[in-house]
């Protein structure tokens, strides 16, 4: 397939800067649906129905052309063989989720699980990352608002069965009513009943208390081809072989179900075969949003510094330079030398930070040791002694 | 012979002036003529629930003495997005109108309409003598708007902006009240995003002694809370700013002194991103709270459970359902006095959740608080026996409301739909006036509600019913009903025109993605010359299809102002 070397780990970043300036965008765009409802539709000209409909990615982003042909090639195969009829290809958001777009490179299981399956969590997850992640107080406003992350959500959820679905278009402002018409029978603007002003303050509010709230610490956790995210406080576990065994038993379920054919009795063992082989790497992006192999730093600092898991198949990691089947460890050092590379500021301040206490405190121990000497001299010098 | 009445006309006026509730004052105008003559020369107070049911020069032409106006506009599913842009609702006619006939006009209380600035401005221009404005879910303003009633208004007492859809410019709005200013009593800014300027509000409270309700925005700081407060020790609802930067002990201390002297305080809300660690500062004003609103605060189960150790006296209580199901027991076990419960989702739209509230935690309250009339609950999973044993514990339900995240999710136990819950909620709470619906419903549910709530006045339905046949049994049965909400339901012309003798007795009726066509429109136009029947197409559907219906009934005839997207037939 000629779309997975496309995911190279530059472009995958470029993904994630958009993503997260798309995050911040939508979720200020959220924010501000309060404040300028009628701007949007009526009177801002740099945001029309229309706009919105065909947007791809974000106004003035690089080369939306080349983040349309990246995923559009997918999902046009995608649309024929899952009789994916009618949806604008334009329609949809490039880069906007990260797990999302990387579950689509090609592998129509996976696309057809999330369309198909219980409901449309995990493309609806992926767009729920958007706001709450953003996590931008309400007090930036920019009018430039971008309702594209939104729109793909609501196209996505289209291809459901006629059942109404979980609403996720709640963080879209009202334009996404009016903007894809053959998808709005399906979709579910307005659901919970819960007022705009409260939805936003709910998404920000989440942000700030899932990142720092004392004693939780909250992180998504996404499988490729589960169909929905789960959550662990990282708070409640001391060091990697909790987490990881907690993780085990949390995605079983989901591994369990994919290689069901194996076998039923599916035990611990061979479970742990398939996170730690070669089948499935945890990684984690940080706070800088570059997507790490876990178990690299010590527990704390990865605590510190983790925003959200993935477990993903060995087989899309080629392009994060993590060990996969076919790869091995040519890849590795790179991820290696990166965790370096990055840890390197922080390791050689802190070193930097000890040298300089060591000088300090050995130059504190001369002065007070020569001000004894002195005084002690001193002392003698008067040849009286003190009456102590 | 000369019929003379009993009373003189001026003595019936002032009696009836001592009448506040406009129910009553309908039924007065309506017993004779010299009646409805001193009932209208004796009235204050219009309210008027849906702004096109009636027009402005009529109003004025039947009350030549009002002084405070309270108007409603948009169909209630506006603020969930589900009303067209620029749909209508202006207040400026109404404003041209009130200048001319009531230059004395003091109070203004807005919901659901379009105000822009200019109106603003014009209001505070043309009425000397104003002394309250109230904006509650409007849109179409901005904070210069805000900054026109500040500068003009000499007289202003109230000033209550709350979840608007505002253009926040910035703060400098609040700076432009006069240093002369002194009489405002209540100032509710909470919904507003900017930073304001703190002095100016320093000054401000500082010298607006009979202050009792202030509400402040997330910009203001604790330490700039109890500045704050030193000044106000007077007031009656204090709605907090940001409740989370580090404070120093002595910092603490000071605030929660401050707070322990507002002895007259009830009503606490604000709150935002509240660490627990604070909570106990606020532990003096429990003791006296009745209304405590913590719906921006996302506290844990044992946080809010300590909180309310101090609260025995909370009548009204607003929660996120971070609290989960423990924190509502404590609120069972706390809070004896309860009367209304609200709990609102963090996180509406994370399905994969693994905290929130479910039957147990409603249960819990029930079973603690016997006096729950008010509940509006958002919940991702119920039971029909949760339901029942909860309405056994509260009959006295007047407002019930319960969310069911999931659209059309049946009983998580039984599987079965929840037809036997909302049964057992309008047999044993007769005095049901308001209900909304949830979860998966078929026709029994209607059956039960149009044979057994006979009181109710409001009902919401999404995602429910089988057939026509439901909403023919409401229409039917429930006699008091007056607003009629629907969307995503299989309901369809019959449904629709089964009510067509009720419509006038109701004041409005939403039906939206139904499966009612615009031929049923038509008829239920035609067969009710009375009733507006407004429809507003979505791009792109079916010409037959009617997307969305709003009915109302009105004596001011179709409006004029309706937009494009908005078919009056």
């Amino acid at each position: 397939m000629s779309t997975p070397l496309e995911h190279d780990y530059i472009g995958l970043a470029e993904t994630s800067s958009m993503e997260r300036s798309s995050e911040k965008i939508s979720s200020s765009s959220s924010s501000s649906i309060p404040s300028n409802i009628e701007d949007k539709t009526t009177n801002n000209p740099s945001l029309n129905l229309k706009e919105t409909e065909l947007r791809l990615g974000l106004p003035g982003s690089e080369s939306p052309e080349r983040k349309l042909s990246l995923f559009g090639k997918d999902l046009e195969t995608n649309d024929k063989s899952n009789g994916f009829a009618g949806i604008p290809l334009k329609n949809l958001v490039s880069g906007a989720k990260r797990g999302f777009s990387d579950a689509i490179d090609g592998s129509n299981g996976k696309w057809v699980f999330a369309i198909n399956g219980k409901s449309d969590v995990e493309l609806g997850k992926g767009a729920v990352l958007a706001s709450p992640r953003g996590g931008l107080d309400s007090k930036t406003n920019p009018q430039q608002v971008r309702t594209s992350v939104p729109v793909m959500k609501e196209v996505v959820g289209v291809p459901q069965s006629p059942k109404p679905v979980q609403d996720k278009k709640n963080l879209v402002p009202p334009v996404n009513e009016h903007a894809s018409a053959p998808a709005a029978k399906a979709q579910v603007v307005g659901w919970p009943p819960i007022r705009s002003f409260r939805k936003n303050s709910m998404a920000s509010n989440l942000a700030k208390n899932s990142d720092e709230a004392a004693g939780c610490l909250y992180v998504k956790v996404s499988m490729d081809g589960a169909p929905y995210l789960r959550k662990v406080d990282l708070k409640t576990y001391n060091n990697y072989r909790e987490f990881s065994s907690a993780l085990e038993k949390m995605f079983s379920c989901f591994t369990i179900g994919q290689c069901g054919s194996n076998g039923d009795g599916l035990s611990e063992s061979r479970l742990m075969d398939l996170l730690h082989g070669s089948e499935y790497v945890l990684t984690y992006e940080d706070k800088d949003g570059d997507w790490m192999l876990v178990g690299d730093v010590p527990w704390e600092m990865f605590t510190d510094s983790c925003r959200r898991l993935r477990i993903m198949k060995g087989s899309e990691a080629i392009g994060l330079g993590i060990p996969s089947k076919s790869h091995g460890e040519m890849q590795e050092p790179e991820l290696m030398q990166k965790t370096w590379k990055k840890h390197r500021i922080l390791y050689s301040t802190t070193l930097y930070t000890y040298v300089c206490a060591f000088r300090y405190y050995s130059l504190m121990y001369l002065v007070e040791v020569r001000e004894k000497r002195d005084c002690i001299r001193q002392i003698m010098a008067l040849k009286t002694y003190p009456i102590i | 012979s000369s019929r003379r009445s009993s009373f003189p006309d001026e003595v019936l006026e002032r009696v009836l002036s001592l009448l506040k509730s406009h129910r009553d004052r309908s039924s007065v105008s309506l017993v004779c003529k010299d009646w409805y003559n001193a009932e209208r020369w004796s009235r204050t107070h219009v309210f008027i629930g849906n702004c096109y049911s009636v027009s402005p020069e009529i109003v004025a032409r039947r009350f030549p003495k009002i002084r405070s106006v309270t108007l409603k506009g948009k169909p209630r599913f506006s603020d969930f997005n589900l009303v067209p842009e620029n749909w209508g609702a202006d207040i400026h006619a109404w404003l041209v109108v009130f200048a001319a006939k009531y230059p004395f006009l003091e109070e203004l209380r807005l919901k659901r309409m379009a105000i822009s600035d200019e109106s603003l401005e014009f209001l505070a221009v043309s009425f000397p003598n104003f002394k309250a404005l109230s904006l509650l879910s409007c849109d179409g303003f901005s904070t210069n708007g805000l900054a026109a009633i500040a500068t003009h208004c000499k007289n202003l007492t109230e000033l209550d902006i709350q979840e608007n859809g505002i253009d926040d410019k910035g703060g400098s709005w609040l700076s432009c009240f006069p240093e002369s200013f002194t009489s405002l009593e209540v100032l509710n800014f909470a919904n507003l995003s900017s930073d304001i300027n703190f002095d100016a509000l320093e000054r401000l409270v500082g010298r607006c002694k009979s202050m009792r309700v202030l509400k402040l925005n997330r910009s203001v700081s604790l330490e700039q809370l109890q500045r704050l407060l030193v000044n106000a020790p007077q007031l009656a609802e204090l709605g907090t700013g940001s409740f989370s930067e580090e404070l120093t002990f002595r910092q603490y201390v000071e605030l929660e002194s401050a707070l322990s002297n507002c002895k007259n305080m009830h009503t606490l809300s604000g709150l935002w991103d509240a660490k627990g660690i604070y909570l106990p500062a606020l532990y003096p004003v429990c003791t006296h709270l009745t209304f405590l609103n913590l719906s921006y605060a996302a506290l844990r189960s044992d946080e809010l459970a300590k909180l309310l150790a101090h609260c025995p006296r909370l009548k009204r209580l607003w929660v996120l359902d971070t609290v989960e199901d423990k924190g509502l027991e404590a609120v069972g076990l706390n809070c004896p006095l309860l009367e209304e419960l609200r709990v609102f989702p963090a996180d509406p739209f994370d399905e994969e959740i693994i905290h929130g509230v479910t039957e147990a935690g409603f249960v819990a309250v029930s079973f603690g608080c016997p006096g729950l009339h008010y509940v509006l609950y958002f919940c991702r999973q119920m039971t029909n026996a949760a339901v029942a044993t909860i309405v056994q514990n509260c009959p006295d339900f007047t407002h019930f409301r319960l969310c069911i995240m999931n659209p059309g999710q049946p009983d998580y136990i039984t599987n079965e739909p929840m037809d036997e819950a909302f049964g057992a909620v309008v047999k044993t709470c007769t005095k049901l006036q308001r209900l909304s619906v949830s979860g998966l419903l078929t026709d029994l549910t209607f059956e039960y509600i149009g044979r057994y709530a006979k009181n109710l006045e409001t009902l919401s339905v999404a995602f429910a019913g089988s057939s026509d046949w439901g909403m023919q049994c409401v229409m039917g049965g429930c006699s008091k009903l007056r607003k009629l909400e629907i969307r995503d339901c299989p309901f369809g012309n019959a449904a629709l025109l089964s009510g067509l003798e009720k419509y006038e007795s109701m004041r409005s009726l939403w039906m939206s993605a139904c499966n009612v066509t615009m031929n049923g429109c038509r008829l239920l136009a035609r067969e009710m010359p009375r009733l507006n029947v407004e429809v507003m197409k979505e791009d792109g559907s079916d010409d037959s299809q009617a997307d969305k219906v709003y009915v109302y009934r009105s004596i001011a005839g179709p409006r004029r102002d309706a937009p494009p997207s908005v078919l009056t037939l």
